[in-house]
């Protein structure tokens, strides 16, 4: 083809066929890969729906907008019977994202604690620290849950010896009993003074920072946002006359009626998972503070710089650099791990899918709203945390 | 589960490979392969549980026997496939199971959209509920406000949910996939309820601690007619099915039974020479795609209908569930098998 001795092309040209050439070569590779997926992938698409059909197997979604008609223990919407599968599934997908979300806020701090705690100088606390990593890291988070689950069963009262909290709240082997708060007219306002409040708290930790930049003079923040965020609500509670009122549960005849009731399913799984997810989250903390050169807080020491001053200052944003992407993969651990709500029934969107499909039988559409709804919850996650990253990142000058 | 709809997944994508060879004919896939997959319970005694050593009894077990009887001749040619609630369907559908034997009730849905085909009823069943003694109701209708144990991905679910609706009443729903996950949470106190079909009942109330201190309450709140399942697109396989129902309900008829089979084949009696396969120059199993004694195959596995009842469930096992409903038609129930002719 090319190969002409008599006419050199060049010396930075290759003389031989462009087959020989290693990048002509890589994209043909991928180009017949890509192809020979996309070919798989349409064929197992054509031969489900052909199968299907073939099956008397009705497909498509239009199923979603039927009528429910079973009943959800714990919603955080309205939700009845009547109401469609498509909100069966939401029900379920506001279940997850509690479970999740709850879980790990709970599993961040006790991580934080028991991973700064395995670092202590005092050994009771250390050692405490680590007997909890080993334990809960090395067991499957199914028997963690089923540990919790049967824990509280086997260990709380029926619901008619409840056992009585403080704040009219009660618990019994049916879950956690609390008073139900009742929003009257002109509870509204409690509201606008709680966002008052948040947004005059953040204003003025800016201005405090820029202060202390521009004098030296550090105001003292804490006390002040702390008085903004309980001193305008509770004011403002007072002063348009007690809006809000307490429906506390009492007893019924099977079980505690009134109030908000939060089931052993929900408690159980959300003890499970934070406590398990804790274990690793510990782990991570440790190792991000080790990761950090002693040579730092020795000279933050030099410089005259207080301890406390030193961890907050010096120590933990760097240490928050090698944290942050570890801790990113636990928290999608934890929400994956969420959907093993089914073993102990709590209505998660696993659960709730579940009865969909067999009710209706449309396997393939609610697999692939499944996958669908995790692979964005965990994408979602992955993106937030890649922020908090690179807002944590390095700032080089 | 996962694994059963991950299996069923792929069985709907790759089935279409050898679809032709394979679905053409259950009964030649049975055949070749030597044994019939049977879904069943996962445990629920009487209908179909595993003793120690692992052998399956129950009602729904000896239709798998009684199957297996008809085209081989022998019915320990069976493989069972526990299944639970949720996990029969995919099962069924993806080929796993050849036949679904597993207290199925018949609805329409599950008829034409899930792609089933149901024929014989094969025990006339309805919806109930089990009370703690201690609790004092007497009716179904002092149960606003309780608890509710049942299983997911059933029938009953459902009529749970309306009848409640439909009472005003109001309820808490405490639902788990396993049958053995609802009876742990029941006998745990998680609910004050349990509601499933009542021969359910009657089964789950033995394995309790205190069987005694348990209830039933009087009301049916549903129809729950529970028979064996087949896929759609086969009518021989169906028809097959079909008919070792009816034989085992003929042979109640007739008087045939285990024990009488071989001396019933030397009957004058036309119809009973018919059924038996011993007509002179008779059709009977040929035209079904089996031999001409499949009937008397059957009996001889598992005795006619009402032994298999009572066998299992009835008065001759733990569970003393009266025949009622599943009585045969002479007798005030509704059991009846069209003429073999």
């Amino acid at each position: 083809m090319s190969i002409d001795a008599t006419t050199p092309s060049g010396k930075d040209k290759p003389a031989g066929s462009i087959l020989n050439d290693p990048k002509i070569r890589g994209i043909i590779y991928q180009a017949v890969t890509l192809l020979l997926l996309v070919a798989f992938i349409y064929w197992v698409a054509m031969n489900t729906s052909e199968n299907l059909k073939r099956a008397n197997i009705a497909s498509g979604y239009g199923f979603l907008n039927g009528r429910a008609g079973f009943d959800v223990g714990q919603s955080l919407i309205a939700y009845s019977s009547d109401s469609t599968y498509g909100r069966a599934l939401v029900v379920g997908f506001f279940n997850t994202i509690l479970v999740a979300v709850a879980g790990i806020i709970t599993a961040t701090i006790i991580g934080f604690l028991v991973g700064i705690g395995r670092l202590s100088k005092n050994w009771l606390i250390a050692k405490l620290s680590m007997v909890y990593v080993e334990v809960f890291r090395n067991i499957p988070p199914l028997l963690v849950i089923f540990f919790w689950y049967s824990g509280v069963l086997a260990v709380l009262p029926q619901p008619k010896e409840s056992v009585a909290l403080p704040l009219n709240m009660y618990i019994n082997n049916r879950g956690l009993a609390f008073p139900k708060p009742i929003f009257d007219s002109g509870s509204q306002f409690i509201l606008l003074a709680l966002v008052i409040a948040v947004i005059g708290s953040i204003l003025f930790s800016r201005y405090a920072n820029k202060k202390q930049a521009e004098t030296g003079q550090r105001m003292p923040v804490l006390w002040t946002v702390l008085g903004l965020l309980i001193g305008l609500p509770l004011l403002t509670y007072f002063a348009t006359g007690m809006p809000i009122s307490f429906d506390v549960p009492v007893a019924g005849k099977f079980n505690l009626t009134g109030g908000s009731v939060v089931g052993p399913e929900f408690l159980s799984l959300f003890l499970a998972l934070s406590f398990y997810t804790a274990s690793f989250i510990a782990e991570i903390v440790r190792a991000g503070i080790r990761g950090v050169s002693h040579g730092q807080s020795e000279a933050a020491h030099a410089l005259g710089v207080r301890p406390g001053l030193t961890t907050r200052l010096v120590v933990v944003p760097q240490a928050m650099r090698i944290i942050i992407p570890p801790l990113t993969s636990q928290y999608l651990n934890l929400t994956k791990n969420s959907s093993l709500a089914i073993a102990i029934g709590y209505s998660d969107l696993v659960s709730t899918g579940g009865t969909i499909l067999n009710q209706t039988g449309q396997a393939i559409e609610i697999v692939s709203i499944w996958i669908v709804v995790y692979l964005t919850l965990s994408l979602s996650t992955s993106l937030i945390m890649n922020w908090f990253n690179a807002k944590m990142a390095l700032v080089e000058r | 589960m996962a694994k059963r709809i991950l299996t069923a997944l792929i069985g709907a994508a790759v089935m279409g490979i050898g679809a032709q060879a394979a679905s053409a004919t259950t009964l030649g896939d049975v055949k070749a392969k030597g044994f019939l997959q049977c879904g069943v319970n996962t445990g629920l005694t009487g209908f179909a549980s595993p003793d120690a050593s692992g052998n399956w009894s129950g009602f729904d077990v000896d239709y798998c026997k009684a199957i297996a009887a008809a085209i081989f001749g022998d019915p320990t040619k069976v493989k069972y496939t526990p299944t639970s609630a949720k996990d029969r369907f995919p099962a069924l559908q993806s080929g796993e199971v050849d036949v679904l034997a597993r207290n199925t009730t018949w609805t329409i849905n599950r008829d034409t959209a899930l792609g089933f085909n149901f024929r014989p009823v094969n025990y006339y069943d309805g919806q109930g509920f089990m009370v703690r003694k201690s609790l004092n109701v007497k009716s179904a209708l002092e149960l606003s406000g309780a608890a509710v144990c049942v299983q997911t991905g059933t029938t009953t679910e459902l009529n749970l949910a309306d009848y409640f609706k439909a009472n005003n009443l109001q309820y808490n729903p405490v639902v788990f996939e396993k049958l053995e996950e609802v009876n742990a949470a029941y006998d745990a106190g998680r609910c004050d309820v349990y509601t499933t079909d009542q021969s359910g009942l009657y089964s789950l109330r033995l394995t309790l601690a205190a069987p005694d201190d348990h209830m039933i309450l009087p009301e049916i709140i549903s129809k729950e007619p529970l028979g064996p399942a087949v896929r759609q697109g086969d009518d021989q396989w169906f028809d097959i099915v079909s008919w070792v129902h009816y034989a085992l309900v003929g042979a109640e008829d007739f008087g045939i039974t285990q024990a009488n089979v071989e001396e019933m084949k030397k009957s004058a009696n036309p119809d009973i020479q018919r059924f038996l396969g011993v007509e002179a120059d008779t059709k009977i199993g040929t035209d079904l795609g089996l031999e001409n004694d499949w009937a008397v195959k059957i009996i001889k596995a598992v005795g006619n209908y009402g032994e298999v009842f009572d066998r299992n469930i009835g008065t001759g096992s733990p569970l003393k569930i009266e025949r009622g409903l599943n009585a045969l038609w002479s007798k005030g129930g509704i059991q009846y098998a069209p003429p073999v002719r």
